[in-house]
């Protein structure tokens, strides 16, 4: 690597620790974010020359800090500005920074940038786009690009985030437990969702997307390495790193979703998977269960099947079936009848769906569900029926592609 | 005499990588491990998941306690080791020099090896 792209890792490395505490300092986000730009501008003249300080966070904190100060001093013309010595010779000034700044005080800055990110009043994806601005530092044209709007769109959407957190009042004393675990709870939510944002694209935008992928998991790992010992955010990251190692699968070479049954699961990443399996072996150890532990132990059943009959399906309904009783949703018991028609066979998931017929009349999955439990059972004309309900709903061209490929085998004698 | 070379790095920054950052490190020191295998240097190469997937033991009580995350809190971590087998230390630091210029960043901490044992796990 080039002297100025190991620079720009250890920005993108430093970025929220060091955000988060200039949130801290100014209360605004706009000031901190100039605070830090303006802190990066001078890290990249001047660690070429001197070489990257020991702590890069803490540097930059100080060196924003210092830099906001000036401009607003600047601004009202008060008294002449510091020399210039006294801002790039911070070998002593950065020491004292970091005793200063403790470990616990970059755990809540960087929970609370986070969560300010996500608050309750922002619309899922004004989150994820505040989140990927400020926290991971993309340019607003590589947020519009990943959501495939325009520039001004994203830049509109930013904005209005952005006023609508500065309205609602984060505050900035220490949290406690309970509202450390909330904002954990939420930000773990708002992560995932990032993570599902890359993961849904198709391949046509998998390029621009994927990356939204790579940054949940940065994050999450980010936030892990913040709270070691909370078994969901483990469980979150392990779910990640488990679907996420099967993106070489999930695609054809003529760009349709290969079915998780029908993936050559050669491709599948076995680092991620190895990573993701040990977070799971080491949130269980705490016994206190949780959704992300179950959904995570369903992926890694998946993971561990070689074949996709090796799968332990009567095991992912029991675990669905525990889901359900944590979080009860009509979409969960339509993912445990799934399993329990694979475990149990076509009837038993028949039975546990057909209550759900009003909920999610309106759902993709519901009716291509049925139509594939009533085709087993040999009831062709009503599964025909689903299977063209299911097509009329398709949110991609590759859901409804998949749909076409059933009613293809309705329509050969042999099916 | 066998030496470890012990990989530390601020895993921030690896994490930090993209996949193809990260491939293109590992193409360049595959070229470095090729040789040094054709020379007979090179033992068993390891590269450690995160430290975020680390469990740690203390074992200087009774019970021991279990903790999750890494021995030691450090800006730099442990990531990985070689071991290698070399005349002396001047070409250890030779091996390491290379091993660094193909992945720049970090450090190299070199130990001569007491005791090993190549063991039985699959690897």
């Amino acid at each position: 690597m080039t002297d100025v792209s190991w620079i720009d890792a250890v920005l993108t490395s430093a970025r929220a620790q060091a955000v988060a505490a200039l949130l801290r300092y100014f209360r605004d986000l706009d000031m901190a974010e100039e605070a830090f730009q303006e802190a990066c501008l001078r890290a990249l003249k001047s660690w070429p020359k001197n070489g990257p300080p020991r702590d890069a966070a803490a540097w930059l904190i100080m060196v924003g800090k210092n830099a906001a100060i000036d401009t607003v001093r600047r601004q009202r013309r008060e008294g002449p500005l510091p020399p210039e010595e006294l801002i790039s010779d911070l070998s002593d000034a950065e020491a004292s920074t970091v005793e200063r700044i403790d470990a616990a005080d970059y755990r809540d800055d960087i929970l609370r940038l986070l969560f300010v990110c996500c608050h309750p009043d922002l619309p899922a994806t004004q989150q994820i786009a505040l989140a990927l601005r400020i926290v991971s530092g993309l340019s607003t044209r590589q947020i519009a690009r990943a959501f495939l709007v325009s520039d001004d769109a994203m830049e509109q959407r930013i904005t209005r985030a952005k006023a609508r957190v500065a309205k609602a009042n984060v505050p900035f004393e220490a949290p406690s437990a309970v509202d450390r675990s909330e904002r954990l709870a939420a930000v773990a939510a708002m992560l995932y969702l990032l993570f599902n944002e890359g993961y849904t694209a198709g391949i046509a935008e998998a390029g621009s997307r994927a990356a939204l992928c790579d940054e949940a998991i940065r994050l999450c790992r980010l936030l892990l390495r913040l709270f070691p010992t909370e078994p969901e955010i483990m469980a979150l990251t392990a779910l990640l790193l488990l679907q996420h190692a099967r993106t070489r699968a999930r695609f054809d070479s003529a760009g349709s979703v290969v079915l998780l049954e029908e993936q050559d699961r050669q491709l599948w990443d076995r680092n991620l998977i190895a990573e993701g399996l040990a977070l799971i072996d080491k949130a269980v150890r705490h016994r206190r269960p949780g959704p992300y532990q179950i959904q995570a132990a369903i992926a890694a059943l998946h993971a561990r099947a070689q074949r996709p009959q090796d799968t332990d399906w009567g095991e992912i309904d029991l675990l669905y079936g525990a889901l359900e009783r944590m979080q009860p949703s009509p979409v969960v018991t339509l993912n445990r009848a799934v399993a329990a028609a694979k475990a149990h066979g076509a009837t038993a998931g028949l039975e546990m769906i057909e209550p759900l017929a009003g909920k999610l009349d309106g759902y993709f999955y519901f009716h291509g569900a049925r139509g594939a439990f009533l085709l087993e059972l040999g009831r062709r004309e009503e599964a025909r029926v689903a299977f063209n309900r299911a097509i009329a709903l398709a949110n991609t061209p590759a859901e409804a592609a998949h749909i076409r490929q059933q009613l293809d085998r309705l329509a050969s004698p042999l099916a | 005499m066998q030496y470890a070379i012990l990989c530390y790095h601020d895993e921030n920054v690896v994490c930090a990588w993209s996949k193809e950052e990260d491939d293109a490190v590992m193409a360049k020191l595959a070229a470095v491990h090729e040789r040094l295998a054709r020379q007979g240097k090179l033992g068993p190469v390891v590269r450690l998941l995160p430290t975020t997937a680390a469990t740690t033991l203390r074992k200087d009580r009774d019970p021991p306690l279990v903790i999750d995350g890494p021995f030691a809190e450090t800006k730099e971590q442990l990531l990985g080791f070689y071991v290698v087998d070399c005349g002396s230390l001047d070409e250890v630091l030779e091996i390491a020099r290379e091993l660094g210029a193909a992945n720049p960043g970090g450090a190299y901490e070199i130990r001569p090896i007491g005791v090993f044992k190549a063991g039985s796990a699959r690897a």
